[in-house]
């Protein structure tokens, strides 16, 4: 086939517009890279931030944040499986029922991040949180019903219940329908079929959508600023009820109210690298492990 | 029917995914799904469990709706809020003290407290829409690229790395529009604020590029070869395929990821309150002013006001009226994605 | 005032091992809020609380609010190191903030358009600039508002036309300008002008608590005040206690 001029244009256009968002990419991850890495030391991982801020280290942030990751993926992913298992394996796609689930997750997933905020602080802190205080206490000083590392966690498992769904969803329909259909010839039933069958053939893609939910959940901030992080903490949560760090957070309130912010920078520059690194090892890994059950499926 | 479930929460997974499903499943499999006697009890308890927690979804967005509104709702009664502010002030300019014409004017704390949402969402459309005219025609362009020209190992490379620029947090996105893109903007450009609407756009771009991207790539890629090769073989060349056969085809599934990219913009959060110097201006066309969004008031103003007061139904107010707009935007999205695959699934 | 509050917390902790306080961050605003929504027991502010602010408090927390002075301040007006102007009134002020002079050759600068910088609108250090510059008229609606006094310093130290204010414990990076009163000589905003009151912007920065203070809340309160507490005060920049001024209960 000949090529012309416009076809080199649209060719050359197309490709610019790559090149720019490449660009953009590099750019972010180099300006990060460049003035976060030199920060980043055993003592910056492990200590506890100065009263400055811009001191010592961020290990209440990181640990934080891994905590209220981990809450959430306890409460928000056997939600999103046991769905995507309802949706895939028993409801039957015409059913009235299936598809306002599914309108429903696919609405969850464009409620704003803020919306989710508000959310958490109208439902969990001042219904649920607030309900619980006036049935067991009968001070005014709120016990539940206060900001706290549970209540955020709740909120964003949630907000990433969507992604769960849908990567499970998809993980699911990747089994070959052969397999059922031999499962439930053989007199198995439906849910031996899926306890069985379908969920050991679609661990890989379960796990990748559980890697990708808890990587979008760990660099979120906006549904937490009123649901549970504190500024300054340098102690550990230890009980479900405390505020705690968040490295997103962290990264918020360094850059508008530490009280040099040249001085602060390369603990900024650091703290946004160690966030990076969270976030795109998890994803890394659910792309590795995506590729790996791909390739386990293929004949 | 098929099977889909869009994603606009992450912009990783598929959207468009043409594959059909079809069932064998018998008819009534789901009312006797339990009804089996050789059913140990808890597989029917675990059914029971699963066909509950299903539900969660739809509880999730109800719950949301009906608990933002209940913070702001009590605005038409409460004599306390009836006191303070004057509700069609919400909407309408007025001339206070002080000046010489109506205005709009969103100045929450102060004697009257003025709280004219008006500014806010007209920040918000700005940025929103600056950030669409940035990262639809970059967005579809990728995509086009990606899908027409490039060779397989740039093709490998690439959608990692949209996938990877999907990942990164939106506070990280924030804090490099302030710290880095907002000095660069200013020295290239002159720019009267530093911390303006084109910066945080720019932001935000970097955001929306990849849901347009992921969805646009896939309704490119579901375009039936036999309609390309039709094409070609009636002579038309390469570029002529490409904008006026692929291009007309991929259209509504362009315009599902271009609705989404628009709801995830004007509900983004973080990026405009680092990035945009929030002044609730008052000003349309100036895209170089700073701009003051609905999503960055609500996170600036609602840890400083007290349960209850005005102020705090009034955000909550604000929370309703974002999530009814992203809302109405998901289901248009939606609809236009679903009539997308039957066209497709009755072409093919 | 979230850093001295920081800063307190820390020292707090490190004198009393085994006790711990959380601080959270924000303007005033934040503060009193969190104290009448009972998540705080304790709220630093650089304002006076409103009287809107103690009905809420007795009625969902059944208590009065305790005031208590706990530091002086200046309140500073920033301008970038490059910028020459020494002094500012307090009536040009407020036509800068109000966006009436829009220009710095207006008030005898260089010709450069005035970008304004201001707080997030519930912070007391808006509020009192807002009541004794602005004679509580609106800011210019092209006031860019910043979460934070940092947010504010950085946006002016890299703005050559910017203008901003707040506590004196941040002025790293830009200068402070000398503030003159309607009818007076310019003042410089240190300790001793303060002290002395001359300077006619200094305020208290108060902490607030639902009742009278006890158990850990007591302890701080008293670690705050006591001289160990003002050593603190001093280090993170702003000034301590005049000696006649100490925790004056409103």
């Amino acid at each position: 086939m000949r090529h012309t001029k416009k076809d080199w244009l649209l060719a050359g256009l197309t490709g610019l517009s790559l090149a720019v968002i490449l660009l953009l990419l590099a750019v972010l991850l180099g300006q990060i890279i460049w003035h976060g890495a030199p920060v980043i030391s055993a003592e910056f991982l492990t200590e506890k931030p100065g009263a400055d801020m811009i001191s010592g280290g961020i290990w209440p942030a990181i640990y934080g944040t891994v905590f209220m990751t981990l809450l959430m993926t306890l409460a928000g992913v056997p939600v999103g499986i046991a769905t995507a298992i309802f949706l895939n394996e028993y409801a039957s796609p015409r059913s009235r029922i299936a598809k306002v689930v599914r309108l429903a997750v696919n609405n969850l997933a464009g409620v704003p991040s803020i919306v989710f905020g508000l959310f958490g602080l109208g439902f969990f802190i001042i219904f649920v949180g607030g309900s619980i205080d006036s049935l067991l206490y009968d001070d005014p000083t709120p016990v539940w019903g206060k900001p706290s590392i549970l209540w955020a966690s709740l909120t964003l498992a949630v907000l990433t219940l969507p992604v769960v769904i849908v990567t499970t969803e998809e993980a699911l329909r990747t089994v070959p329908r052969e397999l059922r259909d031999a499962s439930l010839a053989l007199g198995a039933t439906r849910f031996q079929t899926v306890y069985k069958i379908v969920l050991p053939n679609a661990k890989g893609g379960i796990l990748t959508g559980v890697i990708l939910a808890v990587s979008r959940g760990a660099g979120e901030v906006a549904p937490i600023i009123f649901c549970g992080a504190a500024n300054f903490l340098p102690y550990l949560p230890t009980d479900l009820r405390d505020m705690f760090m968040h490295l997103g957070y962290h990264v918020y309130a360094l850059a508008t109210q530490s009280p040099n912010v040249d001085a602060a920078q390369p603990t900024l520059f650091g703290t946004v690298l160690v966030l990076l690194v969270l976030t795109f090892s998890l994803n890394l890994l659910a792309v590795i492990i995506r590729a790996r059950s791909r390739a386990a499926l293929r004949p | 029917m098929t099977e889909q479930v869009l994603d606009a929460g992450d912009g990783r997974a598929p959207a468009v995914n043409s594959r059909r499903r079809t069932t064998l499943r018998p008819r009534r499999a789901k009312s006797k799904l339990a009804s089996s006697f050789q059913t140990p009890l808890w597989h029917r308890v675990a059914e029971r469990t699963i066909a509950v927690l299903a539900l969660t979804a739809i509880a999730a967005i109800a719950l949301i709706f009906v608990f933002i509104a209940r913070e702001a709702v009590p605005m038409f009664w409460e004599v306390e809020f009836a006191e303070e502010v004057e509700l069609r002030d919400l909407f309408l300019a007025k001339e206070w003290k002080g000046y010489d014409e109506p205005v709009f004017i969103w100045q929450p704390v102060g004697e009257p407290a003025k709280f004219n949402v008006v500014p806010l969402f007209v920040g918000s459309l700005k940025v929103t829409f600056l950030a669409m005219l940035m990262s639809v025609p970059l967005g579809i362009g990728c995509a086009m690229f990606i899908a027409l020209y490039a060779p397989r190992a740039v093709r490998e490379i690439v959608k990692p790395a949209i996938e990877l620029l999907a990942g990164i947090p939106s506070v990280v996105l924030g804090f490099f529009a302030l710290m880095v893109l907002a000095s660069w903007a200013q020295a290239a450009f002159g720019f009267h604020f530093r911390l303006n609407a084109v910066v945080a756009a720019i932001g935000l771009a970097l955001t929306i590029v990849p849901v347009i991207f992921t969805i646009a790539e896939d309704a490119i890629q579901s375009v039936p070869q036999t309609l390309t090769e039709a094409a070609l073989a009636l002579g038309a060349r390469k570029y002529q395929v490409a904008l006026r056969v692929v291009l007309p085809a991929a259209l509504p599934g362009i315009a599902a990821g271009v609705v989404l990219g628009f709801g995830r913009a004007i509900g983004e959060t973080m990026i405009v309150l680092m990035a945009s110097g929030n002044a609730a201006i008052m000003e349309v066309f100036d895209f170089t002013t700073s701009v003051r969004t609905v999503t960055a008031t609500i996170a600036a103003e609602l840890g400083e006001v007290a349960q209850g007061d005005p102020h705090w139904r009034v955000l909550f107010l604000l929370g309703v009226m974002l999530f009814g707009v992203t809302f109405v935007l998901n289901i248009v999205g939606d609809l236009a994605i679903r009539r997308l695959q039957k066209k497709l699934t009755a072409e093919s | 005032m979230v850093i001295l509050a920081q800063n307190w917390a820390q020292a707090f902790m490190d004198a009393n091992p085994g006790k711990v306080l959380q601080v959270s961050g924000g303007g005033s605003g934040t503060g009193l809020a969190a104290l009448i929504n009972g998540t705080a027991d304790l709220a630093n502010a650089s304002r006076p609380i409103k009287d809107k602010e103690r009905k809420q408090l007795m009625k969902r927390r059944g208590a009065e609010a305790h005031a208590f002075r706990v530091a002086l301040d200046s309140l500073a007006v920033y301008v970038p190191a490059a910028n020459k102007i020494e002094a500012l009134t307090i009536p040009q002020l407020k036509k800068i903030f109000r966006g009436q002079t829009t220009n710095w050759k207006d008030v005898g600068g260089e010709d450069r358009p005035i970008i304004l910088y201001s707080r997030e609108n519930n912070s007391g250090t808006y509020t009192y600039f807002k009541e004794h510059v602005l004679d509580n008229e609106d800011f210019a609606a092209t006031a860019q508002t910043l979460p934070g006094t940092a947010a504010v310093i950085n946006a002016v130290s890299k703005d050559a036309g910017g203008i901003g204010y707040g506590g004196i414990a941040y002025s790293q990076g830009v200068r402070t300008v000398k503030v003159a009163p309607a009818d007076g000589d310019p003042i410089e905003p240190t300790m001793e002008n303060a002290t002395s009151g001359k300077y006619p912007l200094s305020r208290f920065l108060n902490i607030y608590s639902v009742g009278e203070p006890s158990g850990i809340a007591k302890e701080y309160l008293d670690f705050v005040l006591s001289p160990k507490g003002q050593d603190v005060v001093e280090g993170v920049g702003y000034y301590p206690l005049p000696k006649e001024a100490t925790a004056a209960t409103e």
